[in-house]
């Protein structure tokens, strides 16, 4: 007879809990940030595994949205910003200066806190990328890439009948997703969202989490996200920051179960001081 | 533990405690009254067991109602999010525990107005014990989060058991000494059989209190005994 035993069924579900077979699609090796004097990251060490949602939670100004934008280079804008360290995208130093940003940022796109459409149609908020960066030979390979993103962005249906208005004539959560689809547009491989239903009420927000969990299949996401909840709904793994230090790291359901560390303790709980 | 940022979070979540602790102390109040109103043919201690079950549910009410509007409020988290799941179980098992006190507070007047009753009750009176010291152990060691006590408060629970089958057949011999001591026995086993019922729940109230303290649970397996099957055969 082939019973499990309780240990090994134990074993199981950590396995399935902790994932550890996912690749790990980018890591980040005493990853530090100052600008200018202050230094606002403290030796991060972050793997992000393929195809899973890490969500980054803690305080306001405890680093997470630093190291979020030292993922794709988002700091080399900032004059004043120092990365040291270490930033690896499928093994490649993403900071060696070989490296392309442009392209960088391509193979790692970026959704922001703020929906911020480009000023121009719906469709050439999609279109915009991918033409700058060559993926269409010509019009009709262009429309496709245009119809597809819509439609991984969930924004098809609504978008389809009016893709020559302004984007920013959207609602903020159709706005958020148009976004979403400006970035995969460009076929990205890991994509990172700065709070991205923070200015979205709850019926736009659970549409951008299902999508966050339908865009899991094909893509690796990194989430900064001031909710709890959300952290909790749409990730796998879920790391805690706090004054510049990675706190805690591990599965999400026992980060909000039973984390380790009285600070994430404390902050997930509403009770930092 | 620090306090929350809200403090009406906390004023909650202790009410919702409370109530727990009050559950607790009434069903070994309700415990301690059936098994004392059963060794000295009490009836109106017997009543008062009965009339203590209303308050009980009343009490079990309350708590899902905090409970669950503390959940729907708060969105509560790690160590808060397994102090009220497990409060609204501890509470269904302590509820349990005062209807089946109550069972037996409602068995004193037909074990009372059998001929012999009160020599045979007290073949129960050590299993009683056993069963009181775990329903009050059990509140106590969670009010205190001491998570090991809980451990092995939960694995007592076997002494019950073994008390539980030596009961068992000290009863049956009765029976099969003289036919006119069943009725009383009969009652008798069912008394034994509730208090081993609440040995059960108060391992449930166990686990749940501990998984609160620790948020592991604790293994799946623990020492079972229950003989009265190969008791009945012998």
């Amino acid at each position: 007879m082939n019973i499990m035993t309780e240990k090994s069924l134990e074993d199981a579900v950590n396995a399935e809990m902790n994932r550890p077979n996912e690749p790990i699609k980018m890591r980040g090796d005493q990853v530090t940030v100052h600008y200018g004097d202050k230094q606002a990251l403290f030796g991060v060490n972050l793997d992000v595994r393929q195809n899973q949602v890490t969500a980054l939670i803690g305080p306001s100004g405890c680093g997470k949205s630093t190291f979020l934008r030292c993922l794709n280079r988002m700091n080399d804008t900032i004059d004043s910003a120092r990365v040291g360290g270490k930033i690896t995208l499928d093994n490649e130093d993403i900071y060696d200066p070989k490296i392309d940003v442009v392209e960088l940022r391509a193979r790692v796109g970026m959704v922001f806190q703020k929906p911020n459409p480009f000023p121009k149609s719906i469709y050439e908020n999609v279109a915009y990328g991918p033409r700058i960066h060559g993926l269409a030979k010509n019009k009709a390979e262009l429309d496709e890439i245009v119809e597809k993103s819509l439609q991984k962005a969930a924004l098809w249906n609504e978008a389809k009948d009016r893709l020559n208005e302004p984007g920013t004539g959207l609602s903020g959560g159709q706005q958020q997703r148009l976004c979403i689809a400006r970035a995969i547009a460009v076929a990205p491989e890991v994509i990172l969202m700065d709070e991205p239903c923070s200015a979205l009420d709850p019926i736009a927000t659970a549409k951008v989490e299902e999508l966050i969990d339908e865009l899991r299949e094909n893509y690796t996401i990194v989430i900064v996200t001031h909710s709890m909840q959300q952290a909790a709904r749409v990730s796998q793994r879920t790391a805690m920051f706090h004054l510049g230090y990675l706190v805690e790291e591990g599965p999400t359901d026992k980060m909000f179960t039973n984390p380790d560390d009285k600070r994430t303790q404390d902050y997930i709980t509403g009770r930092f001081g | 533990m620090g306090e929350h940022t809200v403090r009406s979070f906390d004023e909650e979540l202790k009410h919702v405690d409370q109530v727990i602790r009050d559950m607790g102390d009434l069903a070994g109040a309700m415990v301690a009254g059936a098994i004392r109103a059963l060794l000295s043919s009490d009836q109106a201690l017997a009543q008062n067991v009965v009339a203590d079950d209303t308050i009980m549910d009343a009490k079990q009410r309350e708590l899902d109602n905090s409970a669950i509007t503390l959940i729907a409020k708060r969105q509560p988290m790690a160590q808060d999010l397994r102090a009220v799941v497990g409060a609204i179980r501890m509470a269904g098992d302590l509820e349990r525990i005062g209807d089946l006190a109550k069972n037996i507070a409602k068995r004193v007047g037909a074990v009372g107005q059998s001929p012999t009753p009160r020599n045979l009750s007290h073949s129960i009176d050590a299993m009683a014990q056993l069963v009181l010291g775990q329903v009050r152990g059990v509140v106590d060691l969670y009010v205190a989060r001491q998570a090991e006590g809980l451990k092995e408060l939960r694995n007592d629970d076997q002494k019950i058991d073994i008390q539980y089958t030596a009961v068992f057949r000290e009863l049956l011999t009765y029976m099969m000494e003289d036919p006119r001591n069943i009725t009383a026995c009969t009652h008798l086993l069912f008394c034994a059989k509730n208090l081993e019922r609440i040995g059960d729940h108060v391992t449930n109230v166990a686990e749940n209190a501990y998984f609160v303290v620790t948020g592991t649970q604790l293994p799946l397996n623990r020492p079972k005994v229950d003989e009265t099957t190969t008791a009945v055969s012998a």
